[in-house]
């Protein structure tokens, strides 16, 4: 086909102005809705490497305000959430924080996928003095307490403390490590061994593997012979335990074998298979949120939570999903407490935030605590016949 | 009249001085200087790679390791050292340039196809360790940067951000538009066109390679630590494959070898995904046709085109 040479710049003006249509309607939009709603920000990481826990956050938090909405809003006024996507890249994070703060002028955020996007953004919150609830991992998000910063999923050393507490209910004071040299192994290695003397364990073997190894025999043969040992802790995340426990049986290791809460997904079953009989890990309630007693706090909660995000999604429920839930959860709570959409008193009824019971566990903040979560948010679970089963508290 | 402005040297600088000079005025709050600081600091990783690859005709897949280098090192002298960012920011230059000499020099014997995967494999390299080096670099969650003081002022928010970057754009552009007309520039562009010409001419093909490959890294590594500095902290996703490949796009959505190309290929990446927000779930596909219209289109990239489009009525 040959255009002639007018038909060629005719249609170069036209996606020209295309693009400066588009940037125009969006200028227009945001002019648009100016006053009346309670505007709450998210920047996720829906898309990108990150989108297995930023898409269902993104989902929950849309599906909740949602609902809110059908309610009747917050303080009589409707909800907007202004959702923005970062793709797990911190310097996009940290441009669209500028946005919800500058621009859309929200009242608070919830959102922040991963450490690195979170740690980027704060500083926008603290010196804008608005809220931000994040849904990132790591402790340095709330340690040292930071004004206007918390966060809704349990550390690395919560789950550490749970194993530790299970294993000294059980009499075991010197266990193997072998832990995974990934952002999570290592992260979580880190925390354990840094709480591991407030219960009177010592570690006699210290090994690691790589991400993508796809033997651990000889690590754990220097486990197997180390004399003394009375149970073994794997922190990891992803295919690298599941080697683990299938090489544990192998060698016929007849330890206890601690997984991390890294594995709580059934993925982790499947891959490791029979060798997973006996594992014990621990994993939030949601987890198993059908198989709580009727007289757990965390039931109601959960099953509603399951019951309506699987309903309107058509996919399983997961644990970070949870995190935005509890996240916006905690934030309306605050809101209603403070009747006021001041940053101000939104932060300080957050931080007064006591007993609230949610998916991911029970919170209670306080000036110096701003996660709010203790062991109990963990349920210790062991592996018996290829499912999850509970332990008692 | 107008052509030979179109064709001035001075005239394109004092039109990107005008354009950062003018949007603070017009910006209707801090988030719009957010964004444009943004675009200066890619703009000027984007200037390096359009001599490297406009000027010179040489591909880097890898650039964005450059990027990481300078953020890097913004982020570990002060925390490590104990060294004043500024002095960092011109060592992560130095280092970025080194390292680009050293790797630089068997790589560039590479044509094509080899060098784009050569750099490409460079690039991954640097990212995985800034991965896994996290005694020094934080490992995956990346680390702080410590916010700049110059002569007792607290360097932060967006709007101081804003000038620094434009400034250094400014300096970065001049320096570009005259490497473009210096010995090396005009030997660069020789061997773009003819590599076997260009060494029948007399010109060390090898040497002037080099220096172009130098002098982009030099450009990304300053980019990146003004970035890590502004945003107060580095990831190695700053590193990413996918960032080498946005400021190949950059690069050639504005216009290989164009100096203003850089910027508004730059501006492009940056501002049109804010500008998409509003479609939500369609956001990355709409951007990828456009990118795409853009190129089918506009092939010389949209600065050049306008330019020959002005220059063609006016003669």
């Amino acid at each position: 086909m040959r255009t002639s040479v007018t038909g060629r710049w005719a249609l170069r003006a036209v996606a020209l102005s295309g693009a400066i249509f588009a940037a125009a309607v969006t200028t227009g939009a945001t002019l648009a809705f100016a006053a009346d709603p309670v505007k709450i920000g998210s920047v996720v990481s829906a898309t990108g490497p990150a989108a297995f826990l930023g898409d269902p956050e993104a989902k929950t938090l849309k599906l909740y305000v949602e609902e809110l909405n059908k309610k009747g809003g917050l303080l009589g006024r409707p909800v907007e959430l202004v959702l923005y996507d970062d793709g797990g890249d911190a310097n996009k994070a940290r441009t669209f924080a500028t946005r919800l703060v500058e621009d859309d002028k929200v009242i608070a955020m919830v959102g922040g996928t991963t450490t690195g996007t979170t740690m980027g953004m704060i500083p926008v919150f603290e010196d804008a003095k608005i809220p931000f609830i994040s849904l990132a991992g790591a402790i340095e998000i709330v340690e040292p307490v930071r004004a206007y910063v918390f966060k809704t999923p349990h550390t690395d050393k919560t789950a550490c403390q749970k194993i530790f507490e299970d294993m000294k209910a059980k009499g075991i004071t010197k266990i193997g490590m072998i832990s995974g040299t990934d952002g999570f192994g290592k992260s979580m290695r880190g925390q354990c061994l840094k709480v591991i003397g407030d219960y009177g364990i010592t570690v006699l073997a210290d090994e690691n593997y790589g991400a993508t190894d796809s033997d651990m025999t000889p690590q754990l043969n220097k486990i197997k012979n180390t004399a003394g040992i009375q149970a073994v802790l794997n922190p990891g995340f992803g295919q690298g335990p599941a080697i683990v426990t299938r090489n544990y049986a192998q060698l016929g290791i007849a330890l206890p074998l601690y997984q991390s809460h890294g594995v709580a997904s059934k993925s982790f079953i499947d891959l490791a298979g029979p060798a997973a009989e006996g594992v014990r890990l621990p994993a939030p309630a949601l987890l198993v949120v059908d198989k709580l007693p009727a007289d757990d706090k965390q039931k109601a909660i959960g099953m509603a939570y399951k019951a309506s995000y699987e309903k309107a999604i058509g996919q399983p429920v997961s644990t970070f999903g949870g995190y935005a839930f509890d996240g916006i959860q905690l934030l309306v709570k605050a809101i209603e407490t403070a009747k006021s959409t001041d940053p101000q008193k939104i932060r300080a009824a957050i931080e007064g935030t006591k007993d609230y019971v949610g998916v991911t566990g029970i919170y209670t903040m306080s000036a110096t605590d701003h996660l709010g979560l203790g062991t109990d948010s963990f349920r210790m679970l062991v592996i018996k016949g290829g499912d999850w089963v509970m332990e008692a508290k | 009249m107008l052509a030979r402005v179109l064709r001035s040297r001075l005239a394109t600088l004092l039109f990107l001085a005008a354009v950062i000079a003018v949007i603070p005025f017009l910006a209707p709050s801090a988030f719009y200087l957010r964004v444009a600081a943004v675009v200066w600091v890619f703009a000027l990783a984007a200037l390096g790679l359009t001599i490297l690859m406009g000027y010179a005709g040489q591909v880097s897949l890898g650039h964005a390791g450059f990027l990481g280098i300078g953020g890097y090192a913004v982020a570990i002298g002060p925390a490590q050292f104990g060294l004043h960012p500024v002095l960092c920011l011109g060592l992560g230059a130095v280092l970025a340039g080194v390292i680009a000499y050293l790797v630089g020099r068997p790589i560039l014997r590479l044509k094509g196809y080899y060098l784009a995967i050569a750099t490409l494999g460079f690039g991954v390299i640097l990212a995985l360790v800034f991965h896994s080096e996290s005694q020094w670099t934080g490992g995956p969650d990346g680390m702080q940067v410590a916010r700049v003081t110059l002569f007792g002022w607290r360097l932060s928010g967006a709007a101081n951000w804003y000038w620094v970057t434009g400034g250094a754009l400014l300096i970065g552009a001049w320096l570009a538009l005259n490497i473009g007309v210096s010995p090396t520039g005009r030997a660069l562009k020789a061997l773009h066109d003819s590599e076997v010409a260009a060494a029948g001419a007399g010109i060390d093909v090898g040497s002037r390679k080099l220096a172009a490959f130098v002098i982009a890294a030099v450009y990304a590594a300053v980019a990146g630590g003004l970035m890590a500095a502004m945003n107060g902290l580095i990831t190695p996703d700053a590193a990413s494959f996918m960032h080498s490949i946005e400021l190949v796009a950059m690069v050639i959505i504005g216009g290989l070898g164009s100096v203003l190309g850089a910027v508004v290929g730059a501006a492009f990446l940056v501002v049109l995904p804010q500008a998409l927000t509003f479609m939500h779930e369609y956001e990355q596909a709409v951007l990828g046709l456009l990118i795409m219209v853009f190129m089918i289109l506009l092939p010389a990239g949209i600065v050049p085109t306008i330019r020959n489009w002005l220059l063609e009525r006016l003669s």
